[in-house]
């Protein structure tokens, strides 16, 4: 492994903006922008499918302080996906602002412009709807060729060929496969065969969907939003309204958090519509209740394994098929269902001799489902973690020799991942790391504390990608002002992951400076150079390498300025950061000199703008390693331990890294063992609230301890790789191995609840 | 109806709708720290404090502080600098959002228990919801504090 000393970069420092976040100063969306924009709040359906039939807004509309509602018959009737994915988007085009037919419970049918909260809620109650209701398909494993279509409209368009067809209820399909799986399978001495089912669970973002809009001073819309996506944003608003994307401009303030959730346009066509129609300031506020009814959660998904093996422990052949809800819109479907297969079966690239991944992704009538950390990854590594785990304890082996086994490892090919090779990979050192700082040998055996409780533990590896290969742009503009300090502008969204810091620090370090010299900007459509987003765990590793090619472009630009002072070539002027060198004489020229130049009989200008895009998307990897004591009982799962080792390359920022460890191993525990969704028989969610919808508190979680092992990647800015994405990833099956310990029985469906516990369902 | 109340040190006395929120009146009064995490007091985001308590502005009617004295954040700004850079050393401020809650409720802890162990730490903050950190840097960043108190660099 190459090892560097960095200055900057391998240091834990605070984020930029920690200090204005934790006193509270006004930095989100909500904050920032005018309160006396109008109230727009939206009139959501109460059945799951149905056609309107009918709409009286005229009362409504006499209600003091209601400006304006709008229903299907004022919406432009061009479709369009709100899913913030790369032109052309895999996402079909389903969408209108408001669709006469409805397609699930919470789906807007009005959008209501108020000069106050109060009139808004009244004029909800006042408007008349006659629906016409039709039947629902409610159950995603039989929506594939139902009679009843969730999308029978004509200009339903899919933008890429990705398997899909509305006439079939399929939002895509697929397979992909390398080897004979049937021939390897019916050779393998023993075959796990199951069926795995995830939730459509939300992301819980403690910042609910939120945009503000107006007409700026040129008269062009003026979107500010907490998104992850500011650019995908501006197209699809540009695709809505049938605007030019030139006269919209999207930015993003702080962000209360997103993972992923905002990385879709779930809110900013209300108040944009509504703008664009009364030319007022607009601002919606999603409910905690509309975030979780009408958000953007978790793919729900079906997985179907057959994982096969000999006799010594050998894992031969995967076989996996994956049934993936979309719900009522497509956004995401085609893209997360990919990762299932493609960020799970490579994991035992060591031994596997055949392959085979396939998939169906289905339109339901339930809740639209979208990208949610993990993306497909959780629930693929869920499955096959599970049988990887199941295999063992049928073997008699122990779990961590059966993985060292088969895992894959540096310098392998990875046929189940695109055929990509495994550049920078410390799987094993993870497993070996973790198992001895967890004393795996001593916790793995159940222990009866003889109080109707007992302890165990469980094991389970995750790997992700680093950006999506082929198609992510990140970009970087960094500019050198007059004392010596750089501007460094984004199109990358910092929703509180830190990436405005860790970029700062990878630009610090390419320019020899502190990190202190550099302020980020990000993001805004008008000043940002172009970057796909914050999502696919491609900040660090695509944006990251921009700003490091964008911070070599302007020393080369800075030495060309500096040759123009002394009248020399630029060959004879070294610039490493610190200061501008004339070598032949020793001459040292200030940067701010350098900067002065470029304002006074210029035509050079110390900044430089660098693209980055990767023909490969390289995995980090994990192991995460969970003691548990179960209470007989009551079903009672208490976390004692939950111990991870991490692999994300090179970590740029090594606190900031941990707490996203930290903090994903967390969310993923919530989803296996409370958060929960159940749907009631019109097709109406449950749990809509924090109330109902259990997110894990500060009690939940037992002693969280993360590590790091370093590998070098090289394609990677400072041989960094990601790891928003991956730490979200084994807690579910790492957990389910644990209960398994303690209770014999395998929980194949997520929430593990104490209910299925105490009963033994599977 | 009419409302007497100190916010943040100032006396304010205003009409105000009887059903108007604690935190609908504190933001409007540039309190924008005070933040909505949910609707059905269970977040911990909204948190204030009413004659000293710490309670969640969600959940109690701006009437409710008439004749009391009201702190948010932006009243606290010295108190809570002596703390913060620790959550800031652990990086456990994250996407910021739940910080006033979670800032305002720290203070109020520590007024009340000033050398509280990690289980009463936990316990006192156990509902200030955070979905970003996993809540062990936020620990780590109270106990660093601490120790630093007590003259001991750990």
């Amino acid at each position: 492994m190459e090892t560097k000393e960095y200055k900057v970069v391998g240091r834990s420092m605070p984020k930029k903006d920690a200090t204005q976040l934790l006193l509270g100063k006004p930095v989100y969306t909500d904050d920032i922008t005018p309160d006396d924009a109008l109230v727009v709040k939206l009139l959501r359906s109460p059945h799951a499918n149905a056609v309107v039939s009918e709409i009286q807004t005229a009362v409504a509309k006499r209600i003091p302080g209601i400006v304006d509602i709008f229903t299907w018959e004022d919406v432009p009737k061009n479709r369009f996906a709100i899913a913030g994915q790369t032109y052309p988007e895999p996402s079909p085009y389903d969408r209108l602002i408001l669709d006469r037919h409805i397609r699930f419970v919470g789906e807007p049918v009005a959008i209501i412009a108020a000069e106050n909260e109060k009139a808004a809620r009244k004029a909800m109650k006042l408007i008349k709807v006659k629906y016409e209701v039709l039947e629902a398909v409610l159950d995603f494993r039989k929506a594939k060729d139902h009679p009843v279509l969730v999308h029978p409209e004509d200009d339903w368009f899919p933008p890429c060929e990705v398997g899909g067809d509305n006439r079939r209820n399929l939002v895509a399909s697929g397979e992909n496969h390398d080897g004979d799986v049937e021939a390897v399978l019916s050779d393998c001495d023993v075959v796990i065969e199951h069926t795995y089912h995830t939730k459509a669970f939300d992301q819980a973002m403690m910042e609910t969907f939120r945009t503000y809009t107006e007409f700026d001073r040129y008269g062009r819309l003026h979107v500010v939003s907490s998104t992850q996506i500011v650019f995908h944003c501006r197209r699809i608003l540009s695709n809505a309204l049938g605007i030019p994307k030139n006269r919209i401009r999207v930015e993003k303030p702080r962000i209360g958090g997103g993972f992923g959730a905002k990385q879709t346009a779930v809110s900013e066509v209300y108040p944009a519509f509504v703008t664009m129609k009364t030319g007022r300031p607009a601002k919606i506020i999603f409910t905690r209740e509309e975030s979780h009814i009408a958000g953007s959660p978790r793919h729900e998904m079906e997985i179907t394994l057959r994982l096969g093996a000999s006799r010594d422990g050998t894992i031969r052949a995967i076989d996996l098929y994956t049934l993936s809800n979309s719900g009522a819109y497509g956004e995401h479907g085609p893209t997360t269902v990919g990762l299932s297969g493609h960020k799970s079966i490579p994991m035992y690239t060591g031994s596997l001799e055949a392959f085979r991944f396939s998939y169906d992704v289905v339109y339901s009538n339930t809740l639209a489902a979208g990208a949610y950390r993990g993306y497909g990854a959780t629930q693929g590594i869920f499955a096959v973690e599970s049988a990887v785990n199941e295999l063992s304890e049928k073997l008699g082996m122990d779990p961590t020799e059966i993985r060292l086994k088969n895992m894959v490892r540096e310098g392998m090919v990875m046929p189940a991942y695109y055929g990509e090779t495994a550049n920078a990979c410390a799987l094993d050192r993870c497993l070996a790391h973790c198992r001895e700082m967890f004393e795996w040998d001593k916790k793995y055996p159940v222990r009866d504390m003889g109080n109707g409780k007992v302890r165990c533990a469980g094991v389970a590896m995750a790997m992700q990608g680093s950006g999506i290969s082929n198609v992510d742009v990140g970009s970087a503009t960094i500019k050198l002002t007059e004392d010596g300090g750089y501007i460094l502008m984004i199109g990358a969204a910092d929703m509180g992951t830190g990436c405005d810091t860790i970029l700062a620090q990878m630009a610090a370090e390419s320019l020899g400076c502190d990190v202190d010299k550099i302020s980020v900007f990000g993001a805004d459509t008008d000043a940002s150079p172009y970057d796909s987003g914050s999502y696919a765990s491609s900040t660090t590793y695509i944006t990251g390498k921009a700003v490091e090619n964008a911070c070599e472009k302007l020393k080369k630009e800075i030495c060309a300025i500096g040759a123009e002072i002394i009248g020399c070539s630029a060959e004879e002027i070294q610039f490493d950061g610190g200061e501008v060198i004339h070598l032949p004489t020793g001459k040292k020229i200030p940067l701010s000199d350098i900067a002065y130049k470029c304002q006074c009989f210029s035509e050079r200008t110390a900044e430089a703008t660098a693209s980055h895009s990767s023909p490969v998307s390289p995995p980090p990897y994990m192991v995460g390693m969970v003691e548990i004591e179960l209470d007989k009982l009551t079903g009672k799962v208490k976390i004692i331990d939950y111990m991870a080792v991490v692999d994300c390359g090179i970590p740029i920022n090594p606190a900031l890294a941990r707490i996203q460890a930290e903090g994903g191993i967390v969310q993923g525990i919530g989803h296996t063992l409370y958060e929960n969704l159940t749907f009631m028989e019109n097709g109406g969610l449950i749990e809509k609230d924090l109330m109902q919808y259990k997110i894990p508190t500060r009690l939940d979680m037992g002693k969280l301890t993360v590590e790091f092992e370093h590998s070098h990647e090289p394609t990677g800015p400072f041989g960094a790789k990601s790891i928003g994405e991956i730490v979200i990833n084994t807690p579910a099956p790492a957990l389910a191995h644990a209960i398994y310990r303690a209770t014999g029985v395998w929980h194949r469906e997520l929430p593990i609840t104490p209910e299925k516990i105490v009963f033994g369902e599977e | 109806m009419n409302i007497r109340l100190k916010l943040n040190g100032k006396m304010i006395s205003e009409d105000i709708a009887p059903d108007l929120l604690l935190i609908d009146f504190v933001r409007k009064h540039g309190c924008k720290s005070v933040k909505r995490g949910c609707e059905t007091a269970n977040c911990g985001l909204c948190t204030v404090l009413l004659n000293g308590k710490p309670v969640l502005s969600c959940s109690v009617l701006a009437a409710r502080a008439d004749g009391q004295e009201i702190f948010t954040l932006e009243g606290l700004q010295e108190e809570a600098s002596e703390f913060i850079s620790f959550i800031a050393n652990q990086g456990a401020d994250q996407c910021g959002f739940c910080n006033p809650g979670f800032v305002m409720n720290t203070i109020a802890l520590l007024r009340e228990n000033p050398d509280p162990t990690d289980d009463e730490i936990k316990s006192f903050l156990s509902g200030n919801l955070c979905r970003c950190s996993g809540y062990e840097g936020q620990l780590r960043g109270i106990r660093d504090f601490l120790d630093s108190r007590k003259g001991g660099d750990r």
